[in-house]
């Protein structure tokens, strides 16, 4: 395959989450409703975000569409084919960067690529110094993972998820751990990337305002059983900004309804 | 080049008052010779080409039971970590037959080996095998399993896994591991060989004790000598360039 050919857009993916539930068994003999028929769709190149409290499934649910767990019953479409292992077409980023040791960043970037069949030597030099590029790298690529902070080491991961070119980037919490100032640089690189990679996004996350700045869909998850509750639409011109009015309005509103749930719950 | 300056000093006093206590003549230069005696021991030892034949004998027995050690302990260490069956059984085994000292599988080796080389490997064997099991087992089941969750988003599979994450991921345990093997094997090699003759080649450790049969105490101070200088250049060589990529890769430790 040719490198242009291999760097190529390739047309983002639709999904649709039908009627998925789950249950985990807990250690005194109870389950956890982890997931309770939740269906929803995520349009072709859409950015969705997934917000709700810690334990609510939100990452549950995630890992049911990278095909890591099976769900109990109900299924995940990727354009209309049911998903039953994990795919290059769907590429998973974790809160903890999840990159291994022992490889350097530019083996850390190949490491997915040389799995992918058909893929040529030069391509396999090429292709992760544009992803490299792409996340800000370019420079480190013969760097080792303990010299990164945390906010390269999530550009690294990110440019290892971009690297075999999927249709779908499922995102779990990525930014969670890192400091302010770094989260709102790569908020910025995200948008950008998803605009010019043509991806479709799921990303969840317990920030409310987070995901305001980064969903053109904001889901509202709340727990036990996990459900979405609430949809809200982000109607704001990209790039956003993490620290602007309007974007706060979106996101106090969210907030809102998000207590309201709890409280209810807390009631109950 | 300050630091070395300070260990070559130290050392070159040592030998000085190692020198000043001979001439002092508190002990017989029977058991305590000369530091010259002990390096005209090594050169003419050296010379006549005794010193090299014994340590190649030594470390041939060394490092083919090494390898094999190896070589069998790390695919089982893989095998007690993933299938409980195996943890059940060869994991409890290699727990057990760890804390028997190396040395402990001589008398064992010679009833069922005879005086001969085989003896020797098997000795070397029992010495690293059970460390490499542990260590292995014990270094898979540190591997964090989101190492194995995020390979598998990548369309790593089984084998591949198995290869190209968790055992690069568990190498710090491994090469620890391999570290106390290969100084298990060391210790009971030379005790097996002073032990006992093997009519199949002499070693160091013959070499020694042929020393003490001989009352020639800087025979004796000369290849414990020998011994030493093996033990590092091993250690150099053998571990090193992984503490290295350990270090650089990880960022752990000190190279």
């Amino acid at each position: 395959m040719p490198i242009e050919e291999e760097l190529q857009n390739v047309p983002p993916a639709k999904l649709a989450v039908e009627k998925v539930s789950k249950r985990f068994p807990t250690g005194r003999g109870g389950e956890v409703h982890a997931l309770d028929e939740v269906s929803f769709n995520v349009n072709v190149g859409g950015f969705v975000c997934l917000v709700g409290p810690s334990g609510c499934g939100k990452s549950t649910l995630l890992n049911i569409i990278a095909g890591l767990e099976k769900p109990d019953s109900g299924q995940v479409l990727a354009d209309g084919k049911p998903i039953t292992q994990p795919g290059r077409d769907r590429m998973m980023m974790f809160q903890e960067s999840a990159l291994f040791p022992w490889l350097d960043v530019m083996g850390t970037v190949l490491f997915g690529l040389k799995l992918k069949p058909g893929l040529k030597e030069k391509a396999r030099r090429e292709v992760p110094a544009f992803y490299l590029n792409l996340v800000g790298l370019g420079k480190f690529s013969r760097s080792n993972i303990h010299q990164l902070s945390g906010g390269m080491k999530q550009r690294v991961a990110l440019a290892r998820a971009l690297a075999p070119n999927p249709r779908v980037l499922l995102m779990d919490e990525p930014f969670a751990a890192l400091d302010a100032l770094t989260r709102e640089q790569l908020y910025g690189d995200l948008q950008r990337i998803w605009e010019t990679r043509k991806k479709t996004i799921l990303f969840v996350t317990h920030n409310v305002r987070e995901a305001a700045c980064l969903g053109n869909r904001v889901l509202l998850f709340s727990p036990y059983p996990g459900r979405i509750r609430e949809e809200f639409k982000i109607d704001l011109e990209r790039p956003r900004d993490i620290n602007s009015v309007k974007l706060a309005s979106y996101s106090t509103e969210i907030m809102r309804a998000l207590k309201g749930y709890v409280a209810a719950e807390v009631a109950e | 080049m300050k630091r070395f300056l300070w260990s070559l000093l130290f050392f070159i006093a040592l030998l000085f008052i190692w020198h000043l206590l001979v001439l002092a003549k508190i002990w017989s230069v029977v058991l305590l010779p000369d530091p010259l005696s002990v390096w005209e021991y090594l050169k003419t030892a050296a010379e006549d080409g005794t010193l090299l034949e014994a340590s190649l004998v030594t470390m041939r027995r060394l490092l083919m039971g090494y390898a094999i050690g190896l070589a069998v302990g790390l695919p089982l260490g893989l095998l007690t970590a993933r299938f409980k069956f195996c943890e059940d059984t060869l994991g409890v085994l290699a727990l057990g037959l760890q804390t028997l000292p190396s040395v402990c599988w001589v008398p064992l080796a010679l009833l069922w080996f005879g005086q001969t080389e085989a003896a020797m490997l098997f000795v070397v064997i029992m010495g690293t095998l059970w460390s490499v099991i542990i260590a292995t087992d014990n270094g898979v089941r540190n591997v964090p399993p989101i190492f194995a969750r995020a390979a598998r988003t990548m369309g790593s599979k089984r084998l591949h896994t198995w290869l190209h994450v968790i055992l690069p991921a568990s190498l710090p345990f491994i090469v620890s591991g391999m570290k106390q093997g290969w100084a298990f094997a060391w210790r009971s090699l030379m005790a097996a060989e002073i032990y006992v003759t093997i009519l199949t080649g002499f070693g160091l450790g013959h070499l020694l004790h042929y020393g003490r049969e001989l009352n020639a105490m800087d025979q004796v101070i000369g290849v414990m000598f020998v011994i030493v200088v093996i033990g590092l250049l091993a250690d150099k060589i053998l571990f090193s360039p992984w503490e290295r990529f350990l270090h650089r890769r990880w960022g752990t430790g000190r190279a």
